[in-house]
């Protein structure tokens, strides 16, 4: 083969595979959205959000209790999660000495590594059993919250680290030269100009919480209902979609196809808000 | 300085009650997993649903389904890095698309994918629940981040080795294939096994395409679950499955733990050589 060839085709097979490549995508809601479609034309797409019944054998399709539980399970989850990995993160730039800090900053790698079945694994055979002593049994919106707040905690703490040791070392210096405290320091240096890069963080947890399944299906109950209570059994709209999605036909399946779609405009709003936020701050 | 006391005492606290939580699930996990975890157990067929028995089959059918998602992937995001990394196509507005389409698709939730792949592979290609069907889904996923990692080795690598080849009227191809490629080596593997652990990690988005099949795939197009679906399938849909599942974890989590020394070894290599 000669060489203007092979370059040739060299180039033809990397613009191939990067259109095929960006194209992705697209390709991914357009399939999504056209299994979806059918549930859209027999009901009107305010029903879907409005309605609390669903029931599939009756053509009742209201996905508003598993929006709620999906909603109320990843912000109970941040609201938990936050001030811990805040906290953990803070610590690790600012008061650990360096081993202590390495040794940490390790622990919170080898969470972040674990799958999420076996973060529900552990919920369902460790905290479930512990929360049904207060109430049986014990499968609930509270679970699911607590395993995904331990589940995105790595998220949390290793990009506030990152945007915590990030900021300026003069900063740090003239800050001490000053003669302020550590705690001085952090509170109204270093987190005031980290605030972007924690604020994405938490953005990319909530985002990950919302688009979880496993960790949460094995916990919550899954009874399909309103949330009222933290010791109540939820559904979200990810464990709707994996506990029917095997028996699910014709229109039910359609259904399924638009709590997926529905699931998937969460969190890439919340990606993309994250992105903006992480790109305007440079010049900020 | 008593401020700076208490605070490093708060914060402190919840650094610890962070770390214990670390400790306490892979703990957890390990304490009660490698308890009877026999080499006979990665040697025999599950039995009885899984309850008893070993994963010979479930190993078998996780091999399958990573080497689909990685014979597929590696290509494909070999050259589409390639292109990203690029000095002169690398910077238009078509790669800024590119890149710009495969950070969103990096933050699609994973059971979104699973859908993808049911209408897709399952559906569309008419593969339905098989071994081949969710190496695919995985493939789809895991794309984003092979590309972005083939292109950041790439990129890492100094400016003027690429000038030399040019300079010495070297090929494009050869000089991909005698020095860009070989020197990117390890950030090229970091990006491949990086891969593969997000590929193993996977349960989602295998539910309903590749499926439950317990039994030993007699091809690609067999249902086969992987290690990850076994435990899951073990945990909530099996009485009595609690021990299995957790052996299952513990294998998970170990294998997971090696890749993960293996990326920061290589790391250190491609650190080392340049």
């Amino acid at each position: 083969m000669s060489r203007r060839l092979a370059d040739r085709l060299l180039v033809f097979a990397m613009r191939a595979a990067g259109a095929f490549a960006g194209l992705l995508l697209v390709g991914v809601v357009v399939f999504v959205l056209g299994e979806a479609l059918p549930a859209l034309e027999q009901v009107p797409p305010s029903r879907f959000l409005t309605d609390a019944t669903w029931q599939p054998g009756g053509g009742e399709y209201g996905l508003l209790p598993m929006l709620l539980g999906t909603l109320a399970v990843s912000i109970l989850a941040l609201l938990l999660a936050a001030p811990l990995g805040i906290a953990a993160a803070a610590y690790e730039v600012l008061f650990a000495p360096r081993p202590l800090a390495l040794l940490l900053r390790r622990l919170i790698e080898l969470l972040a590594g674990i799958p999420s079945v076996v973060f529900g694994l552990w919920g369902l055979v460790v905290l479930v059993p512990l929360l049904a002593r207060l109430e049986p049994p014990g499968t609930s919106l509270g679970a699911a919250a607590l395993v995904l707040a331990v589940m995105i905690l790595p998220t949390i703490a290793l990009l506030a680290a990152d945007s915590l040791a990030a900021v300026p070392t003069d900063l740090r210096r003239a800050a001490t030269a000053l003669g302020l405290g550590r705690w001085r320091i952090l509170r109204t240096i270093l987190l005031p100009v980290a605030r972007g890069g924690i604020v994405t963080g938490l953005l990319l947890a909530l985002a990950r919480a919302l688009g979880e399944t496993m960790a949460v299906m094995m916990v919550a109950g899954n009874v399909v209902r309103v949330p009222t209570g933290l010791l109540e059994p939820v559904r979200t709209l990810t464990a709707n979609i994996a506990l029917e999605m095997a028996y699910a036909v014709d229109s039910h399946r359609a259904a399924l196809f638009l709590s997926g779609l529905l699931v998937m405009i969460l969190t890439l709003g919340l990606v993309l808000a994250a992105e903006r936020l992480q790109t305007r701050e440079p010049e900020s | 300085m008593t401020a700076d006391r208490c605070a490093g005492i708060a914060l402190g606290t919840a650094a610890l009650l962070v770390a214990g939580l670390c400790l306490w699930i892979i703990g957890d996990v390990l304490a009660r997993g490698l308890d009877g975890l026999t080499p006979a157990f990665f040697a025999t067929d599950p039995l009885d649903a899984g309850r008893a028995g070993g994963i010979r089959t479930v190993l078998v059918s996780t091999l399958l389904v990573t080497v689909v998602c990685l014979v597929t992937a590696a290509p494909l995001g070999l050259l589409a890095g390639i292109l990203l990394a690029e000095r002169t196509r690398g910077e238009g507005r078509g790669a800024r698309l590119i890149r710009h389409s495969l950070d969103t698709l990096a933050g699609v939730p994973s059971i979104v994918f699973g859908l993808f792949g049911n209408a897709v592979f399952s559906g569309l290609f008419g593969w339905r629940l098989s071994i081949l069907s969710g190496g695919m889904t995985l493939a789809v996923m895991v794309l984003p981040f092979l590309i972005r990692s083939v292109e950041a080795s790439l990129r890492s690598l100094p400016p003027e080795l690429a000038r030399a080849a040019t300079a010495l009227g070297l090929s494009r191809a050869t000089r991909l294939q005698a020095i860009l490629l070989p020197a990117a080596l390890p950030g090229l593997l970091t990006g491949v096994v990086l891969g593969l652990g997000r590929a193993l990690a996977e349960t989602a988005a295998l539910l309903f395409t590749s499926g439950y099949g317990l039994r030993m795939p007699a091809s690609l197009l067999d249902s086969g679950r992987t290690l990850s679906i076994h435990i899951l399938d073990l945990a909530m849909n099996v009485p009595g499955g609690t021990a299995n599942a957790y052996r299952t974890a513990s294998v998970l989590i170990v294998l997971l733990l090696l890749i993960n020394s293996a990326v920061m070894a290589l790391a250190r290599m491609g650190g080392a050589r340049t």
